[in-house]
């Protein structure tokens, strides 16, 4: 353990702490503009410079481990003025359009210069204005408004492995983006919104189709029916004053009647369906010798990936929809039939905490399996929290109301389907199922839950079977076992897994590219156990055990797999180019 | 198309320093050599034959003066737009080029004769604006100048 005093108080650390964590021990916040708790120190802005007692060097905070006996001034004039003189300096290169800027009162430069008392603009301006990146559907580049802290190309390259931006020139002409001035559109991004998320300022942030929301739920002629994903009801509420990981299930249903919708459904039936269809798919595989390991499905922004950089492995994948698609074909088929409603007047919106998703839904003719578009329309959890406002809506005093029925109930197995792990522990509960014929006695699966960046091990269902699964989340993470995969392949054997699940976020759709800002591995852990709060309070722990699941299959799709299910349910996967152009 | 694009040799080299540390702009140092710029073709080329990201190699030769992504006309025209020669009307000759030759800066005219680079600074500040063509130095270059020096090089 380290001594070490921060402004006089004493703290004690462990070894590797770096003083800024130090700092936040003995309750005290240094400024930062490039640091993430997520990447690696990059030491670019110089904000987080400190003083050491009796000496006139100064150190950077985010990148300086704690050492015995260390004596640091964290805040003084000195400091404080130098810090001012950078944040003008970076002002001089930044629009100050702050209020017509998305992250207005959601930017970290905006607040310190706030803290700053950034008043004036000593410096010359040298304010370019260069074009917006809008070639994707998920997320626009500004590049006028990069502070150039490097974060989204730590996070596009180390933490996701895709290596879309990079530091594209030199000094003053330096831009984030892809190769060969390519648009990120015709780059091998994959859309998963991580460097939106960690982007300090407004230079990348989410398509905003708020808007159209807006338009068509005022529309009489349509039948608006709104679905929400699992993890946006455990982060909805931060942009409400609720902790990370506070349910706010019944206030996101009853708020979205308020703004328009004529019903409400949630993703997590979908996700029943979803396990429904992929743990009876494995089974298959396991008991009929199909390709494995079965790779999971559900996740976009990995879809891209796999297209891209592993076609070969594209055979693995599980061929089920992912939830939200599954619910938007179930919605214009299954549930129109039931009402009486044409399918043509529904417009069927999906809440996701993912950039990817907006992209998903155009993806290819299988996501028209209803013959009309599956889902409209998709909006992050950041969008509905900005209509909500937009609306005037108290949202904390909001009453709570159920989802519709029938296709609006979900298990616990489904909510936790934004959590890593939580798609593998949804599949197993039920594939047990199907492979013993009794249920287990506890649904809880802890050996797959945790939050190693590859987790993996063996799952015995009473010996007739063994699931030795992995579990990945971040996409970088998976090149490991997806080379091994790839090498056994070409030896003409297996690798030693059955199941393996893939989630391009850390931590899952919890912490995706569409969730409230700020997430950090704290803030992960909140709404990880929120979701796992959803799961032990539900009546219903397994997908097979949902009595609206049994009802849809019995009125409508016979059984899973069955040709009704493979049709709507299911899709076929094409190699990507890496570069389009 | 990729047998050809790089000789033999290049692609032994290639090979030889693969596993290398720094290796890259070893490799890029000797495509350029070769192939007289990186296009993007090479790009890609040298990106699947190390294994490394485009983008990588993009931020590499991005980065670099050195690194040419253009392909040079026979003769190079290079601008200075350095603070001096802007200030004396860098930006003129550059206006002028494009009037006299349809030359764009890192473009190249049809007849692949002059290909134009914006430059920062060549070191003689006294004789701005400055302009180079295949290494020989023009300074004070007027407007009315340009005709004639491009003449030199018809
Ligand atoms: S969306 Fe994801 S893949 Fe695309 S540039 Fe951002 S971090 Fe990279
Ligand atoms: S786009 Fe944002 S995250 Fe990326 S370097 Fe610029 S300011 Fe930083
Ligand atoms: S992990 Fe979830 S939020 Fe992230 S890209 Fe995948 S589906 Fe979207
Ligand atoms: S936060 Fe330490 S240098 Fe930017």
């Amino acid at each position: 353990m380290i001594h070490l005093t921060i402004q006089g108080i004493e703290v004690v650390v462990e070894e590797g702490t770096t003083v800024l964590e130090a700092a936040q021990k003995a309750g005290i916040r240094i400024p930062t503009l490039c640091y993430h708790p997520d990447l690696k120190p990059f030491g670019s802005c110089g904000l987080c410079i400190c003083k050491q007692e009796g000496s006139a060097k100064i150190i950077r905070a985010c990148a300086t481990p704690a050492a015995e006996g260390m004596r640091i001034i964290t805040h003084d004039n000195e400091l404080n003025e130098v810090r001012r003189t950078i944040l003008e300096l970076v002002m001089s290169t930044h629009p100050a359009s702050c209020l017509t800027c998305v992250r207005n009162n959601k930017c970290e430069l905006q607040k310190l210069c706030v803290e700053y008392g950034v008043r004036e603009q000593p410096f010359e301006t040298r304010i370019k204005t260069l074009p917006k990146d809008t070639s994707t559907k998920a997320i626009v580049l500004d590049p006028s408004k990069c502070i150039k802290c490097g974060r989204c190309v730590q996070v596009c390259q180390s933490l996701q492995g895709v290596y879309a931006l990079e530091f594209i020139g030199r000094g003053d002409a330096t831009q984030m983006c892809p190769a060969a001035n390519l648009p990120l559109g015709d780059s091998p991004c994959i859309k998963c919104g991580q460097c939106a998320a960690h982007c300090p300022v407004g230079a990348i942030y989410e398509v905003d189709e708020g808007n159209v929301f807006i338009k068509e739920a005022s529309d009489s002629e349509k039948v608006v029916a709104v679905q929400i994903a699992p993890a946006v009801r455990v982060a909805l509420g931060e942009e409400f004053g609720f902790k990370p990981g506070e349910l706010t299930t019944g206030k996101i249903y009853t708020a979205l009647r308020r703004l328009g919708a004529d019903y409400v459904f949630d993703t997590n039936f979908g996700a029943d369906m979803t396990v429904m269809e992929e743990a009876s798919e494995l089974v298959g595989r396991v008991t009929k010798g199909g390709v494995l390991p079965q790779l999971t499905s559900c996740c976009p922004g990995w879809i891209e990936y796999v297209t891209k950089y592993y076609p070969d492995l594209i055979e693995n994948l599980s061929s089920a929809k992912s939830p939200m698609m599954m619910q938007g074909a179930i919605t214009k088929t299954y549930w129109a039939e039931k009402m009486k409603i044409d399918p043509s007047k529904v417009y069927s919106v999906a809440i996701m905490p993912c950039t990817a998703k907006k992209v998903e839904i155009h993806r290819d003719e299988h996501m028209r399996s209803s013959g009309y578009d599956d889902v409209d329309l998709v909006l992050t959890t950041r969008e509905l929290a900005r209509i909500i406002k937009q609306f005037g809506i108290d949202f904390a005093s909001l009453p709570e109301s159920q989802a519709d029925s029938p296709i609006g109930e979900y298990s616990g197995a489904s909510t936790i389907f934004g959590v890593t792990g939580g798609v593998m522990e949804a599949a197993v509960r039920t594939a047990y199922n199907q492979i013993t014929g009794k249920d287990l006695s506890d649904p809880d699966i802890m050996t797959v839950r945790g939050n190693g960046s590859f987790r993996h091990g063996a799952l015995d269902i009473e010996g007739k079977a063994t699931v030795r699964f992995g579990v990945v989340h971040g996409m970088a993470n998976a090149k490991q076992v997806l080379d091994e995969i790839r090498e056994a392949k070409k030896k003409g054997t297996r690798a030693p897994y059955e199941f393996i699940e893939v989630m391009a976020c850390r931590g899952g759709c919890i912490a995706g590219g569409g969730q409230p800002l700020g997430t950090d591995d704290e803030v992960r852990s909140k709404r990880t156990s929120g979701s796992y709060t959803d799961d032990k309070k539900s009546a219903v722990r397994c997908s097979h055990q949902n009595p609206s699941v049994k009802k849809a299959y019995e009125e409508y799709f016979g059984q899973p797999l069955s040709e009704k299910s493979h049709h709507l349910l299911h899709t076929e996967y094409k190699q990507v180019p890496v570069y389009k152009n | 198309m990729a047998q050809n694009l790089f000789s033999d040799e290049l692609l032994g080299f290639i090979n030889e320093w693969k596993d290398k540390p720094g290796n890259l702009i070893m490799v890029l140092h000797r495509v350029q050599g070769e192939v007289g710029y990186i296009s993007r073709e090479a790009a890609d080329e040298v990106s699947r034959l190390l294994d490394v990201p485009l983008s990588t190699i993009w931020g590499v030769v991005t980065f670099y003066h050195f690194f040419k992504l253009n392909k040079p006309g026979k003769y190079n025209i290079q601008v200075c737009l350095g603070t001096a020669c802007y200030l004396k009307g860098g930006d003129i000759i550059v206006d002028e080029l494009g009037k006299l030759k349809g030359l764009e800066v890192d473009g190249l005219t049809e007849d692949g004769k002059f290909s134009l680079e914006a430059v920062r600074c060549v070191g003689c500040c006294g004789l701005a604006p400055v302009m180079t063509i295949s290494g020989e130095v023009f300074g004070k270059v007027t407007k009315d100048q340009i005709p004639g020096i491009l003449d030199k090089f018809e």
